[in-house]
């Protein structure tokens, strides 16, 4: 047997951040300036190696396609010939276009970004998965298979834009505020320590319509990641971002379980508190940890994540990162800093910071009243 | 005809004659009669080749008059025929037998634990003060489902996936399998006190577990091997988890004898087997000789404890342990047990424990990279032994992804034992192994129970030190986590099977 030489894993991207979040749980639409100025507010905590929003509801008349929006490195013809020939090989498109871009913004080496808008053409065996995970397959395929090219996001009626830059740069770059309105926004700022920029890396991380933006190392990264790859899921960007997006979409999308519950797995309660409980929820947590003991994130992390109708942050078991909460009638608010959240609204109905492992949840007003009682007992059991 | 012995003495017993005052504890403390007063002659007298180098004497000595230490003579100096392969070929010439040896492997094989070390936290990761924040080691060895599936069912949540059996312990540290009958019963009782005590396990090894002490029963695994020695309803039923041995690290491959001098009317009850026969364990497990057959073994100890108990198989660490390991977690196993090259033995033959099995780190590293391969690490904890010498090492093992460690030679070692390998003359002098009633009762249960508990209690603090220096508050998150493990002074090809990156690359 010849001894292959060895290869080395990349090593892991290490970072600190800042994040914001805002939400209209009304579902009305707004456009990019209050995540824009709050992003804005909190410049030191970003070096300007990576910046980036996402947006919920930007497309309404194309509601139903998966909006896949894609990057070409340079600006590289071949590769984008390459990902449209799959794309359509794959996909019914039902229109595509040029992301618009303002050239006079101040951002390095910027990529000709494309977005299509598509309905799977599912063939043969393909019938058998679900749309979402053809989609994931595929984009997987676009990002592994297709050198220069890189999905930025795949969900339906949702964006992200994201780049090297401060995050004001990105968003006037890519004109966030006057082009798109949305009920969700989420923005990024990126303090990476070693990473030359790219603008695939830069955050938001999506899946689907799954949206990750993160602060904070993840110490147990390598027990986290090599339980993922036990489902299937392989680390390509070497992120502690992807793990929580990979862990998201395992936990809540595959395994349906609701936020309550996945934030006592991120960061569960310690044990003696949970002596402290009673029986029943002694019970409930005990299992929790003892099964998913492999996905507890350990070390300091802040993380907001968004899909359509739900935006939730939540900060790690002894609360190392920083997160704070805000409320203005419809709106609600997350982000690395008071500060920003200030800035943006003066006058808030109420302002928290909440415990390690308590999530903040903004839900859509409709899905809140649909599923009270049930979201009652969860609260009640998972607080 | 007198054959007379060509062996050298391996100590040197030096008598400081100007200390000594003739009180003869040397005299009492050897069992294998190397010190002896001559009252003609009014002195202490020394047989050197009858020491085995136990140090008894000498802590025992209340004037530090004794010095026992290796003898210097030697033969000519040979690098191929050193001095131990002479005289164990000697002893062959004079009694055509198996050499037989105790506790662990001596040779020099690649000690891999000394070869990795540990990550810390600086400034992008804070580390954490265990001294301020609780730092977590509670562990649960068993089957654990791929998902959980909760209802809410009127005002309650419910789990509704169906759970297997796990154990809970406080610290990843396990007491391993060691008889009562290879240990003695004050040996075999300190464990299970300091278990019982410290909220971690103790395996009752493969010669039952006497009534009395089945209440400690909740911190016992109970042994089914190939002997079945003392297995019934209640010792199963009574126990936290029950371990089926098919192998040891010390002697893959080889059963066990204890000889009938041994088997006391104590030891008797317990094994349920008539006083003074020899109990003779057969090398395989006689109802086991496929995967098939070890899983109706599986399914028949849980239908036996009502799907009550995790079932756990131990193996000798071999060549192609990966495989086996897939196999018999798929017939069932809930914990899997590797005893690696280094594992200690009351008894076994020499050549074999010197020569047989692989080292548990490469062990380990490759069984649980071939379980996630095949997505089933979740399905079973793995128990690893053989060669922890400080609690570092049991860090090691698991961030190369052990779910917790079994730990012999460390325990007896805490009890007194000075690793001096002679457990299977029966006459250990500090009390652990042997049966004789006179060296038995220097092992007070009381004491070296509490020693024992020093002992995790010890391990346990440093785990947590090294843990908060990597800014982890909690074992799970450092289980399997290689990233926090490097390499130094390993070939491309270790550094593969263990799954790490060498010391500097990042
Ligand atoms: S125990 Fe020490 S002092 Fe007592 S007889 Fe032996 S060597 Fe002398
Ligand atoms: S247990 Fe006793 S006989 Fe065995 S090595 Fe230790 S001290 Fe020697």
């Amino acid at each position: 047997m010849r001894r292959s030489r060895r290869i080395l894993e990349p090593e892991k991207d290490m970072q600190a951040c800042g994040l914001f979040g805002v939400m209209d749980r009304s579902g009305r639409r707004f456009d990019g300036n209050i995540a824009i100025d709050a992003m804005k507010n909190m410049k030191v905590r970003g070096n300007g190696l990576g910046g980036g929003f996402s947006v919920y509801g930007p497309y309404p008349h194309y509601k139903d396609q998966y909006a896949i929006h894609v990057m070409y490195e340079g600006g590289n013809t071949d590769a984008k010939n390459r990902v449209e020939d799959f794309l359509h090989k794959n996909f019914e498109v039902v229109n595509e276009e040029e992301v618009p871009t303002n050239s006079d913004a101040n951002v390095i080496n910027p990529p000709l970004v494309w977005r299509y808008f598509v309905n799977p053409e599912k063939k043969g065996e393909e019938k058998k998965i679900s749309d979402d995970d053809y989609v994931v397959a595929k984009v997987m395929d676009i990002n592994t298979k297709i050198d220069d090219a890189f999905v930025f996001s795949s969900g339906k009626d949702m964006a992200v834009f994201k780049g090297v830059g401060f995050p004001e740069d990105i968003a006037e770059f890519f004109m966030l505020d006057e082009l798109y309105k949305g009920y969700i926004w989420t923005g990024h700022s990126r303090f990476p320590t070693n990473t030359p920029g790219w603008w695939g890396g830069a955050h938001p991380f999506c899946i689907l319509d799954w949206t990750v933006v993160h602060n904070g190392e993840i110490s147990s990264y390598g027990t986290n990641r090599r339980y993922l790859e036990m489902y299937g899921y392989y680390c390509t960007l070497f992120t502690d971002t992807e793990v929580i997006a990979y862990a998201v979409d395992l936990l809540m999308r595959r395994q349906k379980l609701p936020i309550e519950v996945v934030s006592r797995i991120f960061a569960p309660p310690m044990w003696y508190l949970i002596e402290h409980m009673d029986e029943r929820r002694k019970q409930l947590y005990t299992t929790l940890r003892r099964v998913y003991g492999p996905l507890l994130v350990n070390g300091p992390f802040t993380f907001i994540v968004a899909h359509h109708g739900e935006m939730f942050g939540l900060t790690d078991r002894i609360r190392l990162r920083p997160i704070t909460a805000g409320e203005k009638a419809d709106f609600i608010f997350m982000s690395s800093e008071e500060a920003s959240i200030r800035a943006v609204s003066p006058d808030l109905d109420r302002i928290w910071t909440p415990h390690g492992g308590e999530p903040i949840i903004g839900r859509l007003w409709e899905d809140e009243k649909k599923k009270k009682k049930e979201q009652l007992i969860l609260e009640q059991t998972f607080r | 005809m007198f054959m007379m012995s060509y062996q050298l003495p391996e100590f040197v017993i030096e008598r400081r004659e100007d200390k000594c005052i003739k009180c003869r504890v040397c005299e009492r403390q050897c069992a294998f009669e190397g010190h002896e007063y001559d009252e003609e002659f009014d002195r202490m007298f020394s047989y050197e080749d009858k020491c085995v180098g136990c140090q008894r004497c000498v802590v025992f000595c209340p004037t530090n008059a004794l010095i026992i230490k290796p003898h210097p003579g030697d033969y000519r100096p040979n690098a191929n025929w050193t001095r131990e392969k002479l005289q164990d070929l000697k002893k062959q010439a004079e009694t055509g037998g198996v050499i037989l040896t105790g506790s662990g492997n001596d040779k020099g094989y690649r000690i891999y634990w000394d070869h990795l070390v540990l990550n810390a936290s600086q400034v992008t990761n804070p580390s954490i003060d265990p001294l301020r924040e609780p730092m977590e080691l509670r562990t649960f060895l068993g089957r654990k489902p791929d998902s959980l599936q909760l209802e809410i069912d009127g005002d309650d949540v419910q789990i509704t996936t169906e759970l297997t059996p796990n154990v809970a312990i406080e610290t990843p540290i396990v007491f391993t399998a060691m008889s009562y009958g290879a240990i003695s019963y004050q040996a075999f009782k300190s464990l299970a006190m300091a278990a019982s005590e410290f909220g971690t396990l103790f395996n009752t090894g493969e010669g039952g577990l006497p009534t009395e002490l089945r209440k400690y029963g909740k911190n016992a695994i109970v042994q089914c091997a190939s002997g079945r020695f003392g297995v019934d309803p209640e010792y199963l039923n009574c126990s936290a988890a029950v371990e089926i041995k098919i192998g040891q690290g010390a002697k893959p491959g080889i059963g066990g004898h204890l000889p009938g001098e041994k088997v006391s009317v104590w030891i008797s009850e317990t094994r349920m087997i008539p006083e003074g026969t020899d109990a003779l364990s057969p090398a395989p497990q006689h109802d086991i000789y496929s995967i098939e057959d070890l899983s109706m073994l599986i399914y028949a100890l849980k239908e036996a404890t009502n799907y009550e108990k995790p079932v756990s198989v131990k193996i000798a660490a071999v060549h192609n342990a990966p495989a086996i390991a897939s196999g018999m977690v798929r017939a069932g196993a809930d914990i899997i047990a590797l005893d690696g090259l280094r594992g200690g033995t009351g008894a076994a033959p020499k050549i074999i424990r010197d020569n047989v099995g692989i080292p548990i780190e490469m062990a380990l590293a490759s069984v649980d990279r071939r379980l996630r391969e095949e997505g089933i690490r979740n399905k079973a904890s793995i128990l690893v032994a053989g060669g922890f010498r400080n609690s570092g090492d049991v860090l090691k093992a698991i961030a190369l992804g052990a779910d917790a460690v079994y730990i012999g030679s460390p325990a007896l070692i805490a009890m007194g034992c000075t690793m001096c390998q002679k457990c299977y003359t029966g006459k250990c002098n500090w009390g652990i192994c042997t049966q004789d009633p006179y060296l038995t009762k220097r092992l007070n249960p009381e004491i070296a129970s509490q020693r024992l508990v020093n002992l995790l209690r010890g391990w346990s603090h440093e785990i947590k030190e090294m843990l908060g220096g990597m800014g982890i508050n909690a074992i799970e998150s450092v289980r399997g986590n290689r990233d926090h493990l490097r390499g130094v002074g390993l070939e491309d090809w270790e550094l593969d099977v263990l799954g790490v990156k060498g010391a500097g690359e990042v």
